[in-house]
């Protein structure tokens, strides 16, 4: 039970809400192309660059971007901190929505989509291969992640005394929920554990192709701390996205405590990387000053800035700083997985990619989809936290048109 | 006698410790070598000897079905694929060096050894077959595109341009040698610059060569260490280093060694993960108990 949480009210039909529907209209359109034509035509990937930003930004930053419900998770059930339970819901919410929409790019970027089937299938595995791993934890962790997040659908349903079926199985799916959710939690912390390490694991076997300063035997534990950082930053930055537009009280407090944990990961990432390249005798790279060593510096630029904003608790306390830390957190573990994934990424002379529009529109439209699912699941079940138990359904006004 | 939260926090901290001191222990151990087959077959290129006539490139197509690449120099009326792709499995290159040198160069399939594109195969569509061929199953790949990404040489290609696409390879004409046949761009070679044989036999043949001729020769068999080694083997002119050619330099250990040894040394019998599960599972529940407790305090 989550006696704090409450939909929002308001119609659901807002102008925002027809812009992203077209947007999203859009995209279709652009998938249905690609499933008549192919890949080549409608994208800018090629045999030099047979992955491009469906795999680099849609699955790899966006389900760092969504690792909010994990890192969350991590706080109130593993190190058993139950004052971050308000922030749960909203958290897993966007969580799901991420993962099943990269889950959904994969489909659209693989070429040989009606084999996807045998993945599953324990006999076929080849378990020497780092993406089966990932594969099969995604495909998990979307149902975990869904099953996390049904007590908040459930507590409407067996409300619904209009439909005495649906009340009734809800209220028996809920009790047996009660009883396993533990099972549910602790795999819900487990598997991005390990699919979000074994992100950066995909990247070990580009030996000749990836650039030094990106390759190295630790991009599981660069990928596993990104993910916690990026994961903190985006529920930072919608919860006061979801504050600003609802009106909601701020929970300014709490997030600053999370604010510190940040800076210690953040310092965490910088001294393994930097150690890392110490070691290995590979800090000269990042003198040459060439593309590669701008493209870092700007990386480091971004991890260290927050770090040393966040490094104040007075600072931390002050929603705008916190704000700014949050989007150069968010900025920065996206540059280094983009950078890790295509920019560092060197197939040899002669190949060259950048995403075409149909391409982006795609990944446009997927963003779009999950901005509707948000507002939507937000305005209909109980997510978002009241900051007061008194608090009813329907009690808090919005004031604006989202 | 119920563990303390800085108990739950020790056993998470130890675990933590003990996987990060297998991995390096097992990237320390001596690395697992695969070994070819004993009937493993090979290609042994002499770049000294081809004229680049490109019999073998055509031939390879026939032999494989595959269909002429006229799009790339504006509507040639001809044949003339410019790399290795979705039509092409076999191709020769041009190498021109500043003093003038120019060698020719055969590209197609490697035949790893230990493969890196085989080591990424989710449910291995690509794997080592008989013979040690590197064969690809049609029936199994989901088009997710990792052995290309993989493989060092770039050697699988994707139909880019099919709603129903594959990845094309060179399979080492295995349709061919089932019949008893030969590859057929080796049958093709007016010049015999591409020789079909057992690996052992190439190898030695090949070191024979450059002990005959040192001056004639690079003094490297590329492919016998290589990555791991390979069951093409190259041949090179005396100065003309294989990079020239276009062969990585890829050092002696096989490329899936470091990203098999950490998936290994992580997922050993799956014991990390679940011991990581049960210490979560454990941690929930006290989270979950404690708060059940409070909130009943509260009532």
């Amino acid at each position: 039970m989550n006696p704090h949480a409450s939909a929002v009210s308001g119609p659901i039909l807002t102008r925002f809400f027809k812009v992203c529907l077209a947007v999203f209209a859009m995209c279709i359109l652009v998938l249905a192309w690609r499933f008549v034509v192919g890949l080549g035509p409608t994208t800018g990937m090629n045999d030099g660059f047979p992955w491009g930003i469906w795999i680099a930004f849609d699955v790899v930053i966006g389900t760092a971007l969504a690792c909010g419900g994990f890192s969350v998770a991590i706080l109130c059930y593993a190190f058993n901190n139950g004052k971050y339970h308000p922030l749960i819901r909203p958290a897993v919410l966007t969580s799901a929505l991420g993962y099943s929409l990269a889950g959904a790019s994969v489909i659209v970027d693989l070429g040989r989509y009606w084999n996807v089937w045998r993945i599953p299938l324990l006999w076929n595995w080849n378990r020497n291969s780092v993406l089966l791993e990932v594969a099969i934890c995604i495909m998990t962790y979307v149902v975990v992640l869904w099953i996390e997040l049904s007590p908040a659908f459930l507590e409407v349903w067996e409300k619904q005394e209009k439909f005495p079926l649906l009340c009734r199985a809800a209220r028996r799916v809920h009790g047996w929920l009660n009883r396993y959710l533990i099972a549910i939690l602790a795999l819900g912390i487990l598997l991005p554990t390990m699919h979000q390490s074994s992100l950066g694991s995909l990247m070990l076997i580009m030996v000749s192709k990836l650039h030094k300063l990106w390759h190295t035997p630790l991009l599981p534990v660069l990928f596993l701390s990104t993910a916690i950082l990026m994961g903190y930053a985006a529920v930072i930055f919608e919860s006061a996205l979801a504050d600003e537009v609802f009106d909601r009280p701020r929970e300014t407090k709490l997030l600053a405590s999370m604010s510190g944990i940040m800076v210690v990961v953040l310092f965490f990432f910088l001294g393994v990387r930097l150690v890392d390249l110490a070691l290995r005798g590979r800090l000269g790279l990042i003198a040459r000053l060439d593309f590669y060593s701008m493209m870092f510096l700007l990386e480091m630029v971004l991890f260290l800035a927050p770090a040393l904003l966040l490094l104040s608790r007075k600072r931390r306390e002050n929603p705008g700083i916190e704000l700014i830390s949050a989007i150069m957190m968010m900025l920065a573990g996206s540059l280094y997985r983009f950078d890790t994934f295509l920019v560092g990424f060197n197939p040899g002379p002669g190949w060259s990619y950048f995403p075409t529009i149909p391409e982006m529109m795609v990944t446009i439209g997927f963003v779009a989809f999950e901005v509707l699912a948000y507002l939507f699941i937000v305005k209909q079940f109980p997510i978002l936290h009241t900051g007061l138990p008194s608090q009813t359904f329907g009690a808090v006004t919005p004031k604006s048109s989202v | 006698m119920s563990p303390t939260r800085r108990s739950v926090l020790k056993g998470i901290a130890s675990a933590a410790t003990l996987a990060a001191t297998g991995v390096p222990k097992a990237i320390a151990s001596p690395p697992r070598r695969k070994t070819p087959p004993a009937d493993a077959v090979g290609l042994l290129y002499d770049a000294t000897r081809c004229i680049g006539c490109q019999a073998c490139v055509v031939k390879c197509k026939e032999a494989n079905g595959l269909p002429p690449d006229t799009g790339t120099p504006r509507g040639a009326m001809y044949d003339a694929p410019d790399d290795l792709n979705a039509k092409t499995k076999n191709i020769i290159k041009l190498y021109k060096g500043e003093d003038g040198r120019t060698s020719f160069m055969k590209a197609q399939c490697m035949h790893c050894v230990d493969p890196a594109c085989a080591s990424v195969c989710m449910i291995s569509a690509l794997h080592k077959g008989p013979r040690g061929i590197v064969e690809w199953d049609p029936d199994k790949c989901v088009g997710c595109r990792y052995c290309m990404t993989a493989c060092p040489f770039n050697v699988p290609k994707y139909e880019w341009n099919t709603a129903f696409p594959k990845i094309v390879k060179c399979e080492m004409c295995r349709h061919l040698l089932a019949k008893g046949g030969i590859p057929a761009c080796v049958a093709a070679c007016p010049r015999e610059a591409v020789i079909f044989g057992g690996l052992e036999t190439l190898r030695s043949d090949a070191k024979g060569r450059i002990a005959r001729e040192p001056k004639k020769y690079f003094p490297k068999v590329y492919g016998d260490t290589d990555g791991g080694g390979t069951q093409v083997l190259y041949l090179s002119a005396a100065g003309i280093p294989f990079g020239k050619l276009g062969l990585p330099d890829l050092g002696d250990d096989p490329v899936p060694e470091l990203s098999e040894s950490l998936t290994h040394a992580v997922y050993q019998g799956f014991i990390a993960p679940v011991a990581l599960y049960g210490i979560l599972g454990f941690a929930v529940y006290r989270s979950w108990r404690s708060q059940r407790l409070g909130e009943g305090g509260e009532k």
